[in-house]
């Protein structure tokens, strides 16, 4: 099979399988809801095998495949080529982001079983996974842009899914317009890369050998509208209030979309840049600052919250933050690697939480869900595991993977961002432990109803890989190699730093860890602690954030389109229009006094007329005579 | 004496144009239009005896001999338009223009 054909299908088969879908979901009535199934998992399932086709093809043979799809623009000099391109970078994105969605896709089977609009959400979940796979694929950032876009379309539709409740609609309105708000950002840094080096095409390739054309305020200015854009995406401070929001959609969406991969976009893309990022040192920097506080402001906005999703939506946010640092000291491969395992332990915990979510009659609040250790074991446990991976327990992969970023950032020297970083990954196990504990540590019992085999599959095959998925990135204190920060080959950083550092900065880590999980644990297993904690406090309220944007944002534009809407448009535009109109009519009428019906005076004006023409002759006579 | 004629005939002309416009009985109206066409006739007569030249008045007989069938019409229709409104004032008889204005 050729290779560009590889890469189309993988493309475009869950495409194909959300047109399929969409189609006899409009067209055809009461189809039996094992089509949709077989539509989509068949879509994502090509996909998925096929992406990881391509993952070990590149990972053992650095094979690269390109597929040419067509020339979208060919203006003189400039054209735009729709073209894809599976480069170790985006081969790592696929092998997770495929076979991550097929196994969602799997679970959503089992979480949306019965659901009114089935069809209607396998459309938009395979349509989701196609402009994945074109922004992790696109050759040139254009095309990478339309997927940028795609998926944050999807991602609306998807949030706002059950529509009929206005919150859902809000929700995904929400997260539509400050996902707007980044992609401005995206938008323009393309513009100005476009009108500085768009001569000379406009892949990547092109793009990063004509860097040096650029002079430096430029390049800042470009690499900060691009993380501009990283920020809305991957929610980092300030445009991370969607998140949060976003889990009004259905659970499998939470998971798929907004923990493993559509999330992970905004790292992708500042990877991505990497020779950009590397060039411009102060955007990297303040890319890590931003992660930093990012992280932090999460983990503890999260050690508050009641509700499950809410606490993972937290949790995703400041393990973004992680990678943002990693990114920003110029781990590159080591911030991929940490999203690589967040995929599969983020996911894990979503599933496991629409698990309970549907088991126990749509409870979310944790407090109203304790005790139910005995009737999800399942669950439960692997829940624990996947608590124990977030926390960055050894040997499980997240701890590979964070360890490595907080050497990362211990050798940068950047030593307030270290502690930043350990901070919240302190707060990290604090936060998920609370949340375990008061779940799965208390008394009393409750009934849940069993839960389908097809969501506690995935999950147990998710659970396996994010306990063993560190194995790939072993750090050479362990005797290994780094394969796949070898493989990626981005411009990363060196880190200088002995074994002896990296062997005490992990055991301190570790310890301080299990100690925060000890606490948490005589905190809040067993006891009605939960019960008792202030509400009205600054945390509890997330720092106000949300009021703080209406306040500064959303109520001066209301009053501004409404000062539009009342003033210009209504009294000045329409009231001049208007009256231009009525002083023309008054005009008319002025002329139509002459115009009254009377024979009398008509004759008069023919006497006028008869008049005029005489002295215009007696003056043209005169003139020639 | 044709400056005389042509002042005389423009003094009825002016008398006809001012009646036809300030006078509201249409047959006053209608004697004011009469009165035109002889003010004209009276200045094509008076041209032609100064040029010795009868093909006006010829063109005068003519514009009697027009004149009186238009008498005949006129006749008919102050009836019908008495018979519309019962009256014969000219403006009452404005249905040509615009009632708003």
């Amino acid at each position: 099979m050729g290779d560009s054909l590889l890469l189309n299908i993988l493309l475009l088969s869950p495409l194909l399988s959300a047109t399929l879908i969409f189609l006899i979901n409009t067209l055809v009535g009461h189809v039996k809801q094992y089509i949709f199934t077989f539509l989509a998992l068949a879509g994502s399932g090509v996909s998925a095998l096929f992406a990881l086709y391509v993952s070990y093809n590149s990972y053992f043979e650095n094979k690269l495949f390109v597929s040419h799809l067509f020339t979208w623009l060919d203006i003189s000099h400039f054209s735009i080529e729709v073209a894809l391109k599976a480069d170790a970078l985006s081969s790592f994105m696929i092998l997770f982001v495929a076979p991550v969605s097929f196994l969602i896709h799997v679970y959503a089977a089992g979480y949306m079983h019965k659901d009114e609009s089935y069809g209607r959400f396998f459309a938009y979940f395979n349509l989701f996974i196609f402009f994945m796979f074109l922004l992790v694929l696109a050759d040139n950032p254009i095309v990478m842009f339309i997927g940028w876009e795609g998926v944050g379309l999807t991602s609306y539709s998807l949030i706002a899914f059950y529509f009929k409740d206005i919150k859902n609609t809000y929700a995904g309105n929400k997260a539509f317009i400050v996902n707007r708000i980044g992609d401005f950002g995206f938008l323009s840094a393309l513009m100005l890369l476009f009108v500085m080096i768009g001569d000379d095409g406009f892949s990547f390739e092109a793009i990063f050998s004509n860097l040096g054309e650029i002079n430096t305020p430029m390049l800042t200015l470009i690499a900060l509208l691009l993380f501009v854009g990283a920020m809305g995406k991957s929610a980092q401070i300030p445009l991370f209030v969607w998140l949060p929001d976003a889990m009004a959609g259905p659970t499998p969406v939470s998971a798929l979309i907004h923990a493993a991969t559509m999330v992970t976009a905004g790292v992708y893309m500042v990877a991505r840049f990497a020779p950009l990022y590397n060039i411009t040192v102060n955007v990297s920097l303040f890319i890590a600052y931003i992660g930093a506080f990012s992280a932090l402001f999460a983990a503890v906005v999260a050690t508050r919250q009641y509700d499950i999703k809410k606490i993972l939506a937290y949790s995703t946010m400041s393990q973004l933050g992680f990678m943002f640092m990693a990114l920003g000291v110029g781990a590159y491969s080591t911030a991929l690697f940490h999203m690589f395992t967040h995929a599969f332990f983020k996911a894990l915990l979503f599933m496991g939480a629409g698990a309970i979510i549907v088991a126990f009659h749509h409870k979310q609040d944790i407090r109203e869900l304790r005790g139910i250790r005995y009737s999800v074991p399942f669950i439960s446990s692997m829940m624990f595991i996947a608590s124990l991976t977030i926390s960055a327990i050894p040997p499980l992969s997240a701890f590979f993977s964070k360890d490595a970023i907080m050497s990362a950032l211990y050798a940068s020297g950047h030593i307030d961002i270290f502690f930043i970083a350990l901070i919240a990954s302190l707060l990290t196990a604090f936060y998920m432990f609370r949340m375990i504990f008061v779940l799965f540590f208390s008394k009393g019992y409750q009934e849940g109803i069993q839960s389908n085999k097809s969501m506690i599959y995935p999950m147990a095959i998710l659970t396996l890989l994010s306990v063993f998925a560190g194995v790939l990135n072993f750090p050479e204190i362990f005797g290994g190699n780094l394969q796949i920060s070898h493989w990626l080959h981005l411009a990363d950083k060196t880190i200088e730093m002995s074994h002896l550092q990296e062997i005490l900065l992990m055991s301190l880590n570790t310890v301080l860890i299990l100690g925060v999980i000890f606490y948490t644990y005589k905190r809040y297993a067993y006891t009605d602690k939960i019960e008792h904690e202030n509400n009205t406090s600054l945390v509890a309220n997330k720092f106000y954030i949300d009021e703080l944007y209406n306040m500064m944002i959303v109520k001066p534009l209301n009053y501004l389109s409404g000062f539009f809407d009342k003033k210009i448009s209504n009294s000045l535009i329409d009231n001049s229009i208007n009256n231009l109109a009525f002083s023309y009519a008054k005009f008319g009428r002025l002329f139509s006094y002459i115009e009254n019906g009377n024979v009398r005076f008509y004759a008069l004006y023919i006497l006028f007329g008869v008049v005029l023409v005489f002295v215009y002759l007696y003056w043209l006579l005169g003139a020639t005579l | 004496m044709l400056k005389a004629y042509m002042i005389l005939s423009i003094i009825l002309f002016s008398i006809g144009v001012v009646g036809l416009v300030s006078r509201r009985n249409i047959i006053v109206i209608y004697m004011s239009i009469e009165l035109l066409l002889n003010a004209v006739n009276l200045s094509l007569i008076a041209i032609s005896a100064d040029l010795a030249d009868s093909s006006a008045q010829v063109m005068s007989l003519i514009i009697i001999a027009i004149a009186g069938s238009e008498a005949a019409l006129f006749m008919s229709l102050f009836v019908v338009l008495f018979r519309n409104k019962g009256s014969l004032d000219a403006n009452l008889f404005d249905v040509l223009g615009d009632k708003h204005g």
